[in-house]
């Protein structure tokens, strides 16, 4: 096996363990915590793809902004009340959910169906890997958003502005 | 580099995360937990975008996975101040007794 | 005049309308001379048509004329058209000169009502449908003036509305003639729908009367059904228990309709469709059946009733069975002269009954009153002329009509010497109760209390006037129909001949038959047997009235000894057979149980429940449907999580087949 392929797998099975850490904690903010590790091993198995621009995007917006904010959420929520999750497990909606894993497996079962039976149908793109390597694979990107794909773009940056504007709206205080 | 990698191996690690995102959406008490586990479904789709991308000799995987995290960001932006304000009404950030659309 | 005899209908509906649209505050003379000149008026156009028909030979007395097309359908047409023959010339002078002397008489009667305006309203309306009745040339256009006859009717006897027995009365009359209508239409219906199935399509009479032949058999059920709608309208068994009781409307209004006019409507529409009865001969002798038994049955709940009106609304109960008799054995016009007749003293018995009541102040009961004769002595006079020609007393019209009918009961082919005998026992009966009521109201002691007696008085001029004329029609109009065995030329069975005359292979006629007697020796043979039995029955007339003059006159204990003899006898007849509690109990009960039953099971269950049932499925389903909105965020995620299970599951299996 290549180096390639042990650095996949090293990453891959890393990124399994820290999600299923990340779904199990008890305390929130440890849960952020391993969330971010399962977001870096995935940034380098994207690299493995060459996938650069998209690998370092995963850092900047999903590692670094998105899981800041969800942390000092929870500092917020800890500061006022604690992390209290309530330890009533009792609660008739925890015995529905137990049924809701199983089914749920049942979903991860298809899925495993999907991959192993998996065909190719043969039809291929024009970015080649070659083409992309000697272009560079941002500038690659960078031409097509700008290119073929600029209304997207566009739209996407206005969702932005409409995200930022909503969520200041929203949480203003109204005296 | 990675060609020589068949391509059910992502599937499966994607369709394992997705999964375990699943799961962890639908059985964590706590609304941030449960976001958290919703990324993570994100990324899982991500994952095989990417990997088709290179599969298929495309980049329109990569673009698209571009736009994903334009919506994840906005969304997790958005999606957490609702969640301040829902938390400021009810004063708990468990998620079985937000049912305030109970009918 | 030919071209004019939309006008006969005509004046009474303007006369209808003009008082309608007055209003409340016109003048008591205006409405009166308004209402008795529109009658009159149709009376002057009836009698100038009438004499016009004399200068022309009887096979050319038809006048027709259509003056709107009312359906118009392919072939089918039925106009509003009217037909002018012997038969309905002689209905139109009975209904409007008649019509007309009541009219003037009302105008005393009803001086101080104050409904008068609405009274002359509906009176003139009366005259308009009947006339439109009899004038019809079609069989819907009759049924129309049949049917508004019934609505006049209606408000007439229900005038004073304010009395319950009053508003009931009319009730009664309306509702028990429906039945009978529904017979009509059903003969009708019958009657198009056989027609056509022959490829005839058609309402008219003329047209009828030519295709009468391919009717059939039918023709025996058709004539049945409309029979039953003249046993409703002329008040026969089953169907007379209206007539008593709508002597609660204004004694001119009994006069007019329920002795003159609409009572006698019936008797018209079968003379009217005879060539129908010619082919049904089962029909007709049922028909003369139940003609004789109403007849006999009538006359004797007449011989226990102490209301002057009810006696005089039994009587004519029994002398329309005798005109009933007359057609049902196809004496066809010795029927309607017994209706001229009849118009003539029945309407003088009425009018005298209401002159009566003026000079006793309302009062009904005849056990409250006696000695008249010498207080109101035209009152008196006329009366008794009309008791004798109701007795069928030589010399007056009742006798000749009366007796054509006897006659032809027993000699006819259709006739039968049962009916004959039943007959005159009844014409006995006639006598009695007619003499019984005139010997209490006018003769013997006055019963009445000591105020009323000295308050009693002759009517107004305006009122015994009709009273004289219609005396001396009751003594003058029989000499039209003097039988060729008397002498006479029967003038109205000739007059009548046209229209009653069939294919010549049918029915004889009135010509043919007075022809015979003179040709052939069997005539002296008829002849005689019909002079016998005139001097039987006028035998029969005179025992009846001295049969009422010693229980009634000379000696009234003898019939108070009777009463206390045979007690329940007594009560039988005196509660009219106890025929209204038997209907009361039978179909009125019986059809407040129905709708009992209708509203429990149809109403309550079915329909209502239905209503409910889906109302509450829905809540029950709404119920249920509910609990998916648990407001748990988790769980809508995890039906989000099932959809995509089964989306995946398909996108798998799909290729597999």
């Amino acid at each position: 096996m290549g180096f390639t392929k042990v650095v996949y797998f090293t990453f891959a099975f890393i990124a399994i363990l820290s999600s299923l850490l990340m779904v199990t904690r008890k305390n929130p903010i440890h849960s952020a915590l391993w969330m971010i590790l399962t977001f870096f091993s995935l940034a380098v198995i994207y690299l493995l793809y060459e996938a650069q621009f998209i690998a370092v995007a995963q850092v900047m917006v999903y590692a670094g902004a998105i899981m800041m904010l969800i942390l000092f959420v929870i500092m917020l929520v800890n500061l006022e009340k604690g992390y209290g999750e309530g330890e009533e497990s009792k609660s008739p909606l925890q015995k529905k959910k137990i049924a809701w894993l199983l089914v749920t497996t049942v979903f991860f079962v298809e899925l495993l169906f999907c991959a192993v039976f998996f065909r190719m149908t043969g039809k291929t793109g024009d970015y080649t890997a070659e083409m992309v390597r000697s272009m560079g694979n941002a500038k690659t990107v960078g031409s097509l958003l700008y290119g073929k794909y600029l209304f997207p773009f566009e739209i996407a940056s206005l969702m932005l502005l409409v995200g930022i504007v909503g969520a200041v709206v929203l949480t203003k205080k109204t005296k | 580099m990675i060609t020589e990698l068949p391509m059910g191996f992502s599937l499966l690690l994607s369709g394992i995360l997705f999964t375990i995102g699943a799961i962890g959406a639908l059985m964590r008490r706590n609304v941030l937990v449960v976001f958290m586990c919703i990324e993570l479904m994100l990324n899982a789709v991500n994952l095989i975008f990417i990997a088709s991308d290179r599969l298929l000799s495309s980049l329109s995987g990569n673009i698209f996975v571009f736009f994903i995290m334009t919506v994840a960001a906005v969304e997790a932006a958005v999606g957490l101040a609702i969640f301040v304000l829902v938390f400021r009404l009810k004063g708990t950030v468990n998620a079985d007794e937000v049912n305030l659309l109970k009918g | 005049m030919r071209d004019f005899l939309w006008l006969i209908p005509l004046f009474p509906a303007l006369g209808f309308l003009l008082n309608s649209a007055v209003g409340k505050r016109a003048k008591k003379g205006f409405i009166s001379w308004v209402a008795c000149l529109s009658v009159f008026f149709s009376f002057v156009v009836s009698l100038i048509l009438f004499f016009e028909f004399l200068d022309l030979p009887p096979t050319a007395r038809l006048f027709e004329q259509n003056i709107y097309s009312w359906i118009s359908s392919g072939e089918f047409s039925v106009p509003i058209g009217f037909r002018i023959d012997p038969l309905s010339i002689i209905m139109c002078l009975v209904v409007t000169g008649v019509g007309f002397l009541i009219h003037v008489y009302s105008v005393g009667y009803m001086h101080d009502d104050p409904g008068y305006r609405r009274y002359f309203i509906y009176l003139n309306l009366f005259v308009f449908m009947m006339l439109l009745l009899v004038t019809a040339n079609n069989i819907l256009l009759m049924f129309v003036g049949w049917e508004g006859v019934g609505l006049c009717s209606y408000l007439l006897i229900g005038f004073w509305y304010e009395k319950d027995s009053a508003a009931n009365a009319g009730m009664k009359a309306f509702i028990v003639n429906r039945v009978g209508d529904f017979g009509f239409l059903l003969g009708i219906f019958l009657l198009f729908v056989t027609l056509g199935s022959r490829g005839v399509w058609t309402l008219h009479f003329a047209t009828i009367q030519q295709n009468a032949h391919l009717l059939g058999p039918v023709a025996g059920v058709i004539t049945l059904l409309f029979f039953v709608g003249a046993m409703g309208k002329s008040a026969q068994i089953p169907l007379y228990v209206w007539l008593p009781d709508a002597m609660e409307g204004p004694t001119p209004v009994s006069s007019l309709i329920h002795a003159a006019t609409m009572v006698t409507a019936g008797v018209y529409m079968i003379a009217r469709l005879n060539f129908l009865y010619i082919l049904a001969p089962e029909t007709m002798f049922f028909v003369a059946l139940i003609g004789v038994l109403t007849a006999f049955f009538a006359a004797s709940i007449g011989f226990a009733q102490y209301d002057i009106k009810k006696v005089l609304a039994y009587s004519t109960i029994s002398q329309l069975g005798f005109m009933f008799l007359a057609v049902g054995v196809g004496a066809f016009s010795a029927g309607i002269f017994h209706l001229m007749t009849h118009a003539f003293f029945k309407g003088l018995l009425f009018l005298g009954a209401g002159s009566v009541m003026h000079a006793m102040q309302g009062e009904l009961d005849l056990r409250k009153m006696g000695g008249l004769k010498e207080k109101t002595p035209i009152t008196y006079y006329t009366f008794f002329i009309a008791c004798l020609a109701i007795s069928g007393i030589p010399g007056f019209s009742g006798f000749f009509s009366k007796d054509e009918i006897l006659w032809q009961a027993m000699s006819s082919p259709k006739g039968h010497i049962l009916l004959w005998l039943l007959a005159t026992i009844t014409a006995c009966m006639t006598a009695y109760y007619m003499f019984r009521l005139f010997f209490s109201v006018f003769h013997g002691p006055c019963r009445a209390p000591a105020e009323v007696i000295h308050h009693i008085h002759e009517s107004p001029k305006i009122m015994t006037i009709p009273l004289m004329i219609l005396a001396f029609l009751s003594v003058a109009g029989g000499y039209v129909g003097v039988p060729a065995v008397l002498g006479g030329g029967n003038l109205v069975g000739e007059f009548l001949a046209p229209v009653f005359s069939l294919s010549p292979h049918k029915e004889v006629t009135w010509r043919l038959v007075s022809e015979a007697w003179a040709a052939t020796g069997e005539a002296s043979h008829e002849a005689g047997l019909e002079i016998t039995l005139m001097v039987v029955s006028v035998i029969m007339a005179l025992t009846g009235i001295f049969l009422s003059y010693l229980f009634h006159l000379k000696n009234p204990a003898l019939a108070e000894r009777f009463v206390e003899r045979n007690p329940r006898l007594y009560r039988l007849v005196h509660n009219k057979y106890y025929v209204d509690e038997i209907y009361h109990f039978v179909f009125v009960r019986g059809l407040f149980r129905l709708g009992d039953a209708a509203m429990g099971i149809v109403d309550n269950t079915l329909i209502e429940g239905t209503v409910n049932g889906t109302a509450k499925l829905l809540e029950g389903i709404g119920g249920r449907l509910r609990k998916i909105q648990t407001g748990y965020v988790q769980e809508y995620a995890f039906i989000l999580v099932l959809g995509a299970i089964v989306i995946v599951g398909y996108l798998i299996l799909y290729p597999l087949f």
